[in-house]
């Protein structure tokens, strides 16, 4: 099915792609989305989407089984919370991207901005290029594969989630730390990246992590000496 | 000076006690040297404020014409986030249940209120940590909080909500984020926050996805179009710069506003954010019913006030300064038993006793009220419960509605500021009432 943002709203766009009567893997076209936001918000069919063009914040926000694809660029919080399905991008995406997800796949074929994975809590995200500061900034779980390089205070105030990264890191966060990467984290990373279809080894990619010295408060007990 | 030490002849002017330094602050440096870390402790502010208790209702008089005690007709009902939503929630009376985590209170106490609320034909609210079964079982309407944490976030959640309520901040503790001490991480709640048990969790202060009240807007787009503009959008802020939160809280969409003063509880923070950042509620009802005035968005966007909400005449009060709900929190866990003079050798195992107890962080509520602990729970059952806090609510309307038709309304939002006098010059400055027996609005 054909929709047109050029002649069609945004409620009447998401509204049919909300409908119940979905069936699994049934496409859906948006053309001409010139930047609007919240494209594609919400959807919880596995139903394939390809958005033509660029779009701004949150399109594919709270995803969950769908799998949606933008060829072109995407704004702020692009798959924020997203749950499950793939999300796929074309070329670069703006701040917050996969903000808090649980789940599915995302994948940034560019470069994207700050504070990517901020609070991830499951999703896998596998970014082509670079990402800005903060990346994983007090991500819970998940995976974040950055095959560029990433900016400051990467992984701050992390807990269980695993950062992968390829290039040059400007800086790590507090409590973050490099860890080892052992054959299973190589054949995990291995796995994402074909999934993700972008072509590394693994073993060209180090791994990061919580050093979880700020999982609990530091009470001294000075009386008691 | 203690009388034991007056028993035993003590010369009393040295031992005049500091005002600089009282018990509770020299104690508080003791603890400090002891443990090196600030004090997190659950409760809402507990030094004095100017409150509601420092206003007065006129009643009627030669010129105003009282309604008949409690039989002639006074309605209590109340539409919020009718702005926008196509189901706007239709509550029959203005006082709600705040937000109070799945994690911080337990699964008895949630349910307590939840069953309650739904008696009492209003709605309750889930926290941090996500909507629980039970909690959307047992509450007819049930707001869902939109928290910078988004722990057990989920757009399933999201459409069986009615209503999302986008938290910016809290009263206890505006700009801070929220804490849930390892010992109340149950395999459970660590379950649905995706974080590991036992861990100190920190909730984040600021949202994960918006920085700005422009892309607050954009948020709020987001959310209604995940939800076909079907279910209202609350903001909630805690009180400090009032006015312009409120405006642009209405810039971004919002179909009613919730907020929540300096005396507004919460389960587990740093006391000095707790006693010291915020206004009291007193003042942040007047701002933000300025701030609605002044954009012709009063009664439009609906205002509900929490923060130390006791009784039928703070929610008077409230309403007759021009909120158009209240919302209660630890108003509800005082009426479910907290701070309840039982079980004593357990509010003595925390040391603190009733009526001083602020210790809903350690997760060993001597009441069951803030524990997962499964014995301390059971204290609380849900039937028992929900009676109690149904029959305080009830209370609360009664007196309201008292206070209502004695100053001649038919509704209770018919209140308003001229029914009301202040009984010092602070509460008359905040709450731009005159001074009892004066004409004077101190900065009128
Ligand atoms: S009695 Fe329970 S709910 Fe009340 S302050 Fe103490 S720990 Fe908190």
């Amino acid at each position: 099915m054909q929709f047109d943002l050029a002649t069609q709203s945004l409620r009447e766009i998401n509204a049919a792609l909300h409908h119940s009567d979905r069936e699994e893997g049934e496409e859906f076209v948006i053309a001409h989305p010139k930047g609007t936001h919240s494209v594609a918000v919400g959807l919880s069919d596995a139903i394939n989407v390809t958005i033509d063009g660029h779009v701004g914040y949150y399109c594919a926000g709270m995803n969950k089984n769908a799998s949606i694809h933008i060829a072109g660029n995407a704004g702020p919080g692009l798959a924020e919370n997203m749950m499950s399905g793939r999300v796929v991008v074309d070329g670069n995406a703006s701040q917050y991207a996969g903000a808090s997800g649980h789940g599915g796949l995302l994948v940034i074929k560019g470069n994207t901005s700050s504070r990517c994975g901020i609070s991830m809590k499951g999703i896998n995200i596998v970014v082509g290029g670079s990402i800005g500061h903060f990346g994983a900034f007090m991500a819970q779980s998940g995976r974040l594969v950055v095959c560029g390089d990433c900016g400051g205070n990467l992984g701050d105030s992390i807990y269980e989630a695993h950062i992968f990264v390829r290039g040059e890191i400007d800086s790590l966060g507090s409590d973050c730390i490099e860890k080892e990467m052992t054959p299973d984290h190589k054949r995990e990373l291995q796995n994402l990246l074909q999934n993700a279809g972008i072509h590394y080894s693994a073993a060209e990619f180090r791994r990061y992590g919580s050093e979880r010295t700020l999982y609990n408060f530091n009470i001294d007990n000075a009386d008691a000496i | 000076m203690p009388s034991e030490l007056k028993r035993q002849n003590f010369d009393p002017r040295p031992l005049r006690p500091s005002s600089t330094f009282p018990d509770h602050v020299l104690a508080e440096i003791h603890r400090a040297a002891d443990q090196g870390v600030y004090e997190i402790r659950g409760f809402g502010a507990k030094r004095s404020i100017p409150t509601f208790d420092d206003l007065l209702f006129l009643g009627a008089s030669m010129s105003r014409y009282p309604l008949e005690g409690y039989r002639e007709r006074c309605d209590t009902n109340v539409v919020i986030g009718d702005r926008f939503a196509k189901r706007p929630l239709d509550l029959k009376i203005p006082i709600t249940i705040a937000g109070m985590s799945f994690g911080a209170l337990g699964a008895n106490a949630k349910e307590s209120i939840g069953l309650a609320a739904t008696q009492m034909g209003t709605s309750t609210t889930t926290g941090d940590g996500g909507m629980t079964d039970e909690e959307r079982l047992s509450s007819k309407t049930l707001i869902y909080q939109v928290l910078p944490s988004r722990y057990g976030l989920n757009p399933d959640d999201v459409r069986r909500a009615d209503a999302l309520e986008v938290v910016v901040g809290q009263g206890a503790k505006p700009g801070g984020g929220g804490m849930l001490l390892g010992q109340k991480i149950t395999e459970r709640v660590a379950g649905m926050r995706d974080l590991p048990v036992g861990i100190d969790q920190r909730s984040a202060c600021r949202h994960p996805d918006w920085t700005g009240p422009d892309d607050l807007e954009i948020k709020v787009q987001e959310l209604r179009e995940i939800t076909d503009w079907k279910i209202p959008i609350l903001i909630k802020i805690g009180a400090t710069r009032v006015q312009f939160d409120v405006a642009l809280a209405i810039k971004a969409g919002a179909d009613a506003i919730v907020l929540d003063g300096m005396q507004g509880g919460t389960a587990a923070t740093q006391d000095v954010f707790i006693e010291h950042v915020g206004i009291p509620t007193l003042p942040a009802v007047r701002q933000a019913v300025d701030a609605l005035v002044e954009l012709d968005m009063h009664r439009k966007v609906q205002l509900i006030v929490s923060g130390g909400i006791r009784s039928g005449a703070d929610v008077a009060k409230a309403l007759a300064l021009g909120a158009d709900a209240v919302s209660i929190g630890s108003a509800a866990m005082v009426a479910l038993g907290c701070n309840r003079p039982v079980y004593l050798e357990d509010y003595e195992k925390l040391g603190t006793l009733p009526g001083c107890c602020h210790h809903c962080h350690t997760g060993r509520c001597p009441v069951g009220i803030t524990t997962q602990d499964p014995e301390l729970e059971a204290r609380l059952r849900p039937e028992q419960g929900s009676r109690w806090l149904r029959n305080y609510l009830s209370t609360m309307v009664l007196e309201l509605q008292t206070l209502a038709r004695a100053c001649g309304k038919s509704h209770v939002q018919n209140l308003e500021p001229e029914d009301m006098v202040a009984l010092t010059v602070e509460a008359a400055a905040m709450a731009k009432v005159p001074l009892a027996g004066t004409s004077w609005i101190p900065g009128a």
